[in-house]
């Protein structure tokens, strides 16, 4: 095979892992890998910023379901990845990051831009690697992805000393790949599926409650044909969102804190809660012990550690979902829940999701309906974190999975742009929409320049209410509206306490998102009434390349309904005065 | 509940690191820990002893076998087993009379007194938790100046605890 540089060897790999794409940014420790990136036919895209590396990696992942690759330095190349990786981690989106690092024999001597990254990003990666030996490279990468992409999907890190990128051997990419201490289960227990399937057969008032395993494991089909099967109704979590179609009367849509009225209300009524890869999150379960209190509980799931972590499971089943939920549907009858599917119906039809329609104002979820609408719900969206996100999930009917990309888990401000970007590189015939908050957005906009220079067609729509909307949210209903350092607007010489923002007398905002989005020579529109929504949307989508439309939407829309942090399910907030 | 636990991992750079970050990050208490190589170089032996109900103990037992280093975790609960620690005490001895009534509370638990300096003696001891306590507690009054103890021991009996 000949002999290669440990640089050759890492891009070689990369290349025989059929990786379309790397994101990233160079550095002192990594310049080998850099060198060797520039004789090669590998598809390198230089970002503004090591974190926007890490979250196009990611959105490129949970888009395609093809493991996410970004490169970056020694350092602060390194620790700028850390809210990257830890919010693959959480959502369990399968990436490999290699890092530079410094040679072996500096390290422990705090050496220019030397980090303990292994040490750094041991609790938020699921696996990473120091390669100590150049002869190791090969045989590490190969398990890198390995481990990313099987079981429980996760991002691992790969350090890779620059000593190691210049040492010399002999290159074999191993075929196989064989860790002892690694064998995820996919396979459930069929005894107990058929535990879980008796359970099923005799329930009265089931519910599916389906999350991001249902994704990753492509088991929507699967779902859909045993929900039919036995006339159970469905909700979803945030990262599940068109995982289940939402035109089904079984939809109940999203559960948990801003879910809505039928499916929390289904939750706590239900006799029998299937948990699909879901993870009885916080923000899903509400107080814990009022939790579906009559349900016995299934948990389907990959992971083992997730089986009663916080919620007491009655019947396990350790397997990846639609292995398990194949083998479920010849064991599961057909019947009717008649009774329960009415009331469904009627909880339904007591509290849809629902804002002021009767006003002219331009309000945020308007807007995303009409995205909604216009793009079909064929497009795939991509969030940031708060009050638009929530939105988003709500309003945008997604037509199938892996069309609404979010950080769920970690919640990470200024995921959505570069996630974006990354999703666009693995879906170049898609529609990309990227829906921010202007506080979000802030975050990682230097990214657009990423977009541009790669003729990469990605729209941005920042839903600007000049607040950290959510914070401005939970700051009226919880702290007796004290707006503390959550106004975008405020400026030095604003009132100190102002509580009532009017966009006729506060500051002009900054930065000018449309003179900002002229200056990399993208088209920007702002919108400030309703009527303009439609058209701009539709301009948007017929212009070739970036888009940036600033919705001047509602300041003080609040999403409903809600459930106040550490509540039961129970204690639905429907309306703020009603 | 005190429960033992033998944990099998690879013997590679940073695999302690791993569980005890997996402790602290997870809010689980270790009451003991020892770590060595085992007969097969490539794997070492982690035994830890952990306090905890048995949802905590499931947890954690599910949260070692997820890291990708760990080969076998075995919860000595339901299995026969060993159990030996030893102990090295410093105990205060000022005069003769101490002295003797030490090494004859110390003959009652077998421990042996390995070193005899003019204010105090040292007593080693090995058994298992609760003939360690025993002879701490008999041996507090007299004055107890410095402990160390090596972290529990632990094998099966038999074959229940061999890698697959």
């Amino acid at each position: 095979m000949g002999k290669k540089t440990g640089a050759q060897i890492l891009i070689e790999s990369l290349l025989k892992e059929n990786v379309e794409v790397v994101f990233g940014l160079p550095g002192g420790q990594a310049l080998p890998i850099f060198d060797a990136i520039h004789g090669s036919e590998l598809n390198f895209i230089l970002t503004r910023h090591e974190q926007a590396a890490s979250h196009m990696a990611d959105g490129y992942a949970r888009s395609t379901g093809k493991p996410g690759v970004c490169i970056v330095t020694s350092g602060p190349g390194a620790t700028n990845i850390v809210t990257g990786l830890a919010t693959a981690y959480m959502d369990s989106a399968p990436m490999v990051a290699i890092s530079g690092q410094v040679a072996t024999d500096v390290i422990g001597q705090d050496a220019f831009q030397e980090a303990d990254t292994i040490g750094i990003t041991r609790p938020v990666t699921k696996h990473n690697f120091l390669v100590k030996d150049v002869k190791d490279l090969a045989r590490i990468i190969k398990e890198a992805f390995y481990i990313a992409t099987t079981g429980r999907p996760g991002p691992v890190l790969v350090d890779v000393p620059v000593d190691v990128q210049r040492s010399v051997c002999e290159f074999v990419y191993p075929e196989k790949v064989e860790i002892r201490s690694y064998k995820p289960n996919y396979n459930g227990h069929i005894g107990q599926i058929k535990k879980a399937a008796e359970v099923i057969n005799r329930s009265e008032r089931p519910v599916f409650y389906i999350g991001t395993g249902v994704v990753v494991s492509n088991a929507q089909d699967e779902i859909l044909e045993l929900s039919k099967k036995a006339d159970i109704p469905v909700t979803n979590t945030l990262l599940a969102v068109g995982a289940y179609p939402f035109d089904s009367k079984l939809s109940l849509g999203m559960l948990g804190m801003h879910g809505t009225y039928c499916a929390n209300k289904c939750i706590q009524s239900a006799d029998v809660i299937i948990a699909v890869g879901a993870r009885f999150d916080d923000r899903c379960t509400g107080k814990i012990c009022d939790f579906a209190r009559k349900a016995k509980i299934i948990h389907i799931d990959i992971d083992p550690t997730a089986i009663s972590k916080i919620v007491d499971v009655d019947i396990p089943v350790v397997g990846d979902a639609k292995t398990v939920l194949k083998e479920m549907l010849g064991l599961v009858n057909t019947k009717e829940h008649k009774d329960w599917i009415k009331t469904v119906g009627v909880w339904k039809e007591e509290h849809p999701l629902s804002y002021d329609t009767n006003d002219n104002k331009l309000h945020p979820q308007y807007v995303i309906e009409k995205i909604s609408d216009l793009t079909k719900g064929e497009a795939i969206i991509t969030t940031e974190v708060g009050q638009h996100q929530m939105w988003s999930a709500q309003y945008y009917k997604a037509k199938y999975s892996r069309l609404f990309l979010s950080s769920g888990g970690l919640g990470t401000m200024g995921f959505g742009y570069p996630a974006a970007i990354g999703a666009k590189f693995g879906n170049p015939n898609k529609e990309v929409i990227a829906i921010a908050g202007d506080g979000s957005f802030q975050m990682n906009m230097q990214e657009m320049a990423v977009a541009v220079l790669n003729n990469i067609d990605v729209k941005v729509i920042i839903l600007n209410n000049q607040y950290l909307g959510n914070v401005r949210q939970w700051q009226e209903m919880f702290y007796s509206k004290r707006y503390s350092h959550s106004c975008l607007a405020k400026r030095k010489e604003c009132p100190k306490w102002c509580n009532t923002p009017n966009r006729a007398v506060c500051p002009v905002y900054i930065p000018d998102f449309v003179k900002w989005a002229e200056s990399y020579g993208v088209l920007g529109i702002r919108v400030t009434d309703k009527k303009d929504v439609e058209l701009a949307l539709k301009k948007m989508l017929e212009t070739k390349g970036s888009v940036v439309i600033d919705m001047w939407v509602e300041i003080e829309e609040n999403i409903f309904p809600m459930i106040p942090a550490g509540a039961s399910l129970d204690d639905m907030i429907i309306r703020m005065n009603g | 509940m005190r429960h033992t636990l033998s944990v099998l991992v690879e013997n590679n750079s940073g695999v302690l690191a791993r569980i005890s970050a997996l402790f602290a990050a997870r809010g689980f208490n270790i009451a003991s820990l020892s770590v060595n190589e085992t007969e097969e170089p490539a794997i070492s032996r982690i035994t830890i002893v952990v306090k905890g109900n048995e949802s905590i103990l499931e947890q954690v037992t599910k949260q070692l076998n997820k890291l990708v280093d760990v080969i076998k975790v075995t919860d000595f609960k339901d299995i026969g087993y060993i159990e030996r620690e030893l102990a090295l005490i410093k105990i205060t001895a000022v005069n003769k009379t101490s002295r003797d009534e030490i090494i004859r509370v110390a003959g009652v638990f077998r421990a042996r007194i390995i070193d005899i300096s003019p204010d105090s003696v040292i007593a080693e001891i090995s058994g298992d938790e609760s003939r360690l306590s025993a002879f701490m507690k008999a041996i507090l009054p007299y004055g107890v100046k410095e402990t160390c103890k090596t972290g529990v021991s632990v094998l099966c009996r038999g074959n229940a605890g061999k890698i697959k």
